[in-house]
């Protein structure tokens, strides 16, 4: 028994794990006060957990050297993928986002948040030797294609958080800073151009959040009522299922994206605090984690699967609380939903591995 | 691993970590950044947000008083509540209101006529949060629509309070109606500082005593403090405050003197108002043709109102107050009593009359309705028998000023002060008003000739049948002028406690009595065998005071005969009668006007003589009552 114990937790990391099961605890919780008490969604997020831990299990022993030899494959798939959405994908909420797969149906663009990664920390791996400047030019145009494709669908969020993971890698190969600087510029300068192809409910979402009173029933709805759920729970919270912003539904989408905004009604500032620990502890056991892997490739990979983490937890809660607009991005390992809790523990997996074989893979 | 490759991985492993650890830093300052935003928001700015969420949470609802009953003299309830259940729509919340009403018309019926009541509701009420679509829903639409609602966000079924008029039409002009609260009833709300009491109510009173006395009957609007979700649908109530109901209104009014009175009109237009002289009491107020209240209280429909608006008999019209009329021949009492007060005239003076009276110098005849005349004519006489010639000489006789003076007294000329708005003043003639009235010298000068009709209150002379009978109460009750009123008292429901509307004495005409018995005496004698109102007055068993007018609608050139039978009915002359009873102890004087009635003998004093059994004798018409057009010969 013991043995069979040791030989499936042999590449399962410890504190990764612990501090990953603390965050879903909370998440549990925080969504049984969300469903106002009603056990129907927690079951099912526990079957979700279920499925996303197994997918970690896997991806935890699947050797760094795989997963390189993967790295093209799940690219190719996944633009192939998001091309056929743009072709033949279903429509949900005027965005052409699924694909349906059988009885299911999933995103493409979700896959894109770890093939990305993948692909371009196998690329810059292989050219280690020399990195060149054409090398970051042909890594952005790997990162422009699947991005572009994903901004058509429209989805602005997970285009960004996709940019983000590529942008993560190049960022971490030796970018050097004086191109970050000026490419930095070049973003500025191109805000206002950007800004008359952004959709006219992406351009209302960002006026929404510099003046939410502006559309109190429209656009402003969501950011207004959820800083007032925040704000009102104060320094130790409401209580757990004592919310009245979250029991009387004031809060939108408080299951998925605006789940904070229930947790931090609930349990006040010392909560957030917890909860920002505990990610800060996660973001900085990955780092560790990419510090010490044996491979480029491992430490480009568990670096941007690590920045990834943080930027979705980032632009989770500044979008609850009113500094950024508001884009679907769920708060990980908390929001409601299977799709984002696999990528995300699949991440952790890959972490593990990169963690467990940094010994094994020495050139 | 030779050395230049270990060099390498070293500066590789060197540049890495200081990735990692600028990566780290800007982990760091974002988090940072949400720590200030939480404490912000949660510690500098949390009971500005404690509070917000505590005005999300709670809401105030309030309950609404029931409103007053109105009952007349005797308890008979004149208006009531009724408890409905109406489909509303909330404009604000319905993306697409004419989809949502052809969707709503798939599972029940919305007809023609609420589609354009809703339409009209929603111009009027811009901004209105919940507006009618169907009212006075069945139990099946009620059940159909609740099994739907979720298809119809912003639509719901409320149970609301409606107002009704049991009788219907009855006194319809002196009930008034409600209606919803428009902009300027909001304004009028603002300025009694009523906004507050009046939310949740959408009906106010519009006209009639619904509108003179709203806030007795609205009572005070309770509140309840209610949970409720982002949807607005209430959780739980934490705490309420009962209303108060509105208060019940008890009229001087006899709804069954009302109901005669009203039928005694038949098909004629016209009104009648009957006060009791010695508190100035309404007993009946009639104007015809009235209209069906109860159409007004849930919004009336396009199509019912142009049917009472664009009406040529104009049903709206509220002939006893505002319908002004010259006041023929029942102006001569009062002219009488004028005459002998300021000594123009004694009883013992007469004329001889010719069938005409011309002024000094000038060919002009004023004729008088009898061809030929009456002969000899003392005071009593020209009263008895309506002698025009006779008046013609006295208002010539008397200054235009002072006889606006006396009259005055008598309440022409100015509003009577009932308790019924938008009262006409009517119009009693003087140099003032003249030169007011005209723009070119030649036209604002006072004539003798513009005297002369006043004198048969023609002319200038308009009175209201209200003025009318107010007249003809302060002479029968000996100069002691009461303000008319219709409501006697006001009763608090909750604790049963009566607040008496006491009679108001307005003034005291100085009269001498002498000339009010004379005056008194020849009305009598109009009602009795020789007066020109023998037929209505014949076998009372009450002293029955009265005097008949005609009121011409057209002119008749001189030397022109005016022939009933050759001109339309709309054209023919009104009839008036003014009377009270008994002579001696006055209990009932009255004002009735009966448009196109052609003589005030024949059809307005059959009106008075009926109202006058039942109020004095109680008895009821053998028959159904509606007065015929006879060829009547008076005046």
């Amino acid at each position: 028994m013991g043995r069979l114990w040791h030989s499936l937790t042999k590449n399962i990391d410890t504190p990764l794990m612990f501090i990953a099961g603390m965050i879903v605890l909370l998440g549990l919780f925080t969504l049984y006060s969300a469903a106002n008490e009603n056990m129907v969604r927690v079951n099912t997020q526990l079957m979700n957990i279920g499925i996303a831990l197994f997918a970690m299990w896997i991806a935890a022993q699947i050797p760094p050297q795989t997963l390189m030899r993967l790295a093209l494959p799940a690219y190719l798939i996944g633009v192939a993928l998001l091309i056929a959405v743009a072709m033949f994908g279903d429509i949900v909420n005027g965005a052409r986002r699924w694909l349906h797969v059988g009885v299911t149906r999933f995103q493409p663009s979700e896959m894109m948040k770890i093939a990305m990664p993948l692909m371009l920390a196998w690329y810059f791996h292989k050219h280690e030797a020399v990195l060149r400047t054409r090398d970051f030019i042909f890594a952005t145009v790997l990162l422009a294609i699947p991005a572009a494709l994903i901004m058509r669908q429209p989805d602005l969020g997970t285009a960004l958080l996709v940019l983000a993971a590529g942008f993560y890698i190049i960022f971490l190969a030796g970018l050097p800073w004086r191109i970050i600087g000026v490419l930095a510029g070049i973003v500025a300068a191109a805000t206002p151009v950007m800004w008359s192809f952004l959709h006219d409910y992406q351009q209302r979402r960002i006026l929404t959040l510099i003046n939410p009173t502006s559309d109190p029933l429209g656009a402003g709805y969501h950011i207004i009522q959820s800083t007032i759920a925040v704000g009102s729970g104060g320094l130790t919270g409401k209580g757990w299922l004592q919310g009245t912003q979250t029991h009387l539904e004031f809060i939108p989408e408080r299951h998925t994206d605006f789940i904070f905004a229930v947790y931090s009604e609930e349990f006040g500032l010392v909560g957030n605090c917890i909860l920002l620990l505990l990610y800060l502890a996660l973001i900085g056991r990955g780092l560790m984690i990419a510090s010490g892997a044996a491979s480029f490739f491992g430490r480009l990979l568990a670096g941007a699967l690590t920045l990834s983490f943080f930027t979705y937890a980032f632009v989770n809660m500044g979008m609850v609380s009113g500094i950024l607009p508001v884009v679907g991005v769920p708060l990980p390992l908390i929001s409601y939903g299977g799709t984002a809790l696999v990528t995300l523990f699949l991440g952790i997996g890959i972490l593990m591995s990169i963690h467990k074989h940094r010994k094994l893979v020495q050139t | 691993m030779s050395i230049a490759e270990f060099r390498d991985h070293d500066r590789e492993m060197h540049r890495f970590r200081s990735r990692i650890a600028a990566a780290g830093v800007i982990v760091l300052t974002a988090f940072g950044i949400l720590l200030g935003r939480f404490a912000y928001l949660q510690f500098f700015k949390h009971d500005y947000y404690q509070t917000k969420a505590e005005d999300n949470r709670i809401s105030i609802v309030p309950i609404l008083p029931n409103r007053g009953l109105i009952l007349d003299r005797n308890g008979v309830v004149l208006a009531r509540n009724y408890s409905a259940y109406t489909l509303e729509i909330n404009p604000n919340k319905v993306a697409n209101v004419e989809e949502t009403i052809r969707d709503l018309s798939k599972i029940m019926d919305i007809e023609a006529r609420d589609r354009n009541r809703f339409r009209k509701l929603r111009a009027e009420l811009k901004g209105a949060e919940s507006l009618p679509i169907r009212t006075r829903l069945s139990e099946k639409d009620v059940a159909q629509f609740a099994a739907n609602a979720y298809r119809f966000p912003g639509v719901e079924i409320k149970a609301r309070l409606y107002r009704q008029y049991p009788y219907g039409e009855l006194a319809s002009h002196a009930m008034g109606y409600l209606g919803r609260i428009n902009d300027r009833d909001l304004e009028k709300l603002e300025e009694d500082e009523q906004l507050v009491n009046y939310k949740g109510t959408d009906h106010i009173g519009k006209t009639g005593l619904e509108q003179f006395y709203e806030y007795e009957l609205h009572g005070v609007t309770g509140s309840a403090q209610v949970e409720i979700d982002a949807n607005g649908k209430g959780i739980r109530t934490i705490s309420s405050k009962a209303p108060i109901p509105g208060n019940n209104l008890t009229l001087t009014l006899d709804a069954k003197l009302q109901e005669l009175a009203e039928q005694a009109f038949g098909n004629y237009r016209g009104a009648l108002v009957a006060i009791e002289p010695a508190t100035g009491g309404v007993l009946a107020f009639v104007s015809k043709p009235g209209y069906d209240p109860n159409l007004f209280v849930d919004g009336i429909d396009s199509e019912s109102w142009n049917e009472l608006n664009k009406s040529i008999d104009r049903p709206l019209n509220n002939r006893a107050i505002n319908g002004a009329y010259p006041p023929g021949s029942t102006f001569k009492p009062f002219m009488a009593l004028m005459a002998l007060e300021l000594g123009k005239r004694t009883p013992e003076y007469t004329i001889s009359d010719p069938g005409y009276f011309t002024l000094p110098g000038q060919g002009h005849r004023y004729r008088d309705w009898k061809v030929g005349g009456h002969g000899v004519v003392n005071l009593h006489k020209s009263v008895v028998i309506s002698c025009d010639t006779y008046y013609y000489g006295l208002a010539v006789d008397t200054d235009i000023d002072q006889l606006h003076a006396f009259m005055s007294q008598l309440g022409f000329g100015r509003p009577t002060g009932i308790d019924i708005k938008g009262e006409s003043s009517g119009l009693l003639p003087s140099r003032a008003w003249k030169k007011k009235r005209f723009k070119t010298p030649g036209e604002q000068k006072w004539y003798t000739g513009d005297s002369v009709s006043v004198g048969i209150g023609q002319g200038y002379n308009l009175a209201t049948p209200m003025q009318l009978a107010y007249a003809t109460a302060v002479l029968a009750n000996n100069g002691v002028a009461f303000k008319p009123h219709l409501v006697r008292t006001v009763t608090d429901v909750r604790t049963g406690t009566q607040r008496v509307i006491e009679p108001e004495p307005v003034r005291t005409v100085p009269l001498n009595q002498k000339w009010v018995n004379l005056v008194k005496a020849a009305m009598v004698d109009v009602t009795r065998p020789g007066g020109t109102a023998s037929v209505a007055g014949r076998g009372t068993p009450y002293s029955f005071a009265g005097k008949t007018g005609t009121a011409q609608v057209i002119g008749i050139k001189q030397g022109e005969k005016y022939d009933e039978r050759r001109i339309s009915e709309r054209f023919h002359d009104h009839a008036l009668f003014v009377a009270f009873a008994p002579a001696d102890q006055p209990k009932i004087a009255i004002g009735i006007m009966v448009e196109n009635g052609k003589h005030g003998s024949s059809t307005a004093a059959p009106i008075a003589r009926l109202v006058f059994d039942y109020h004095l004798l109680g008895k009821l018409p053998a028959k159904p009552v509606a007065p015929e057009a006879e060829e009547g010969e008076d005046e």
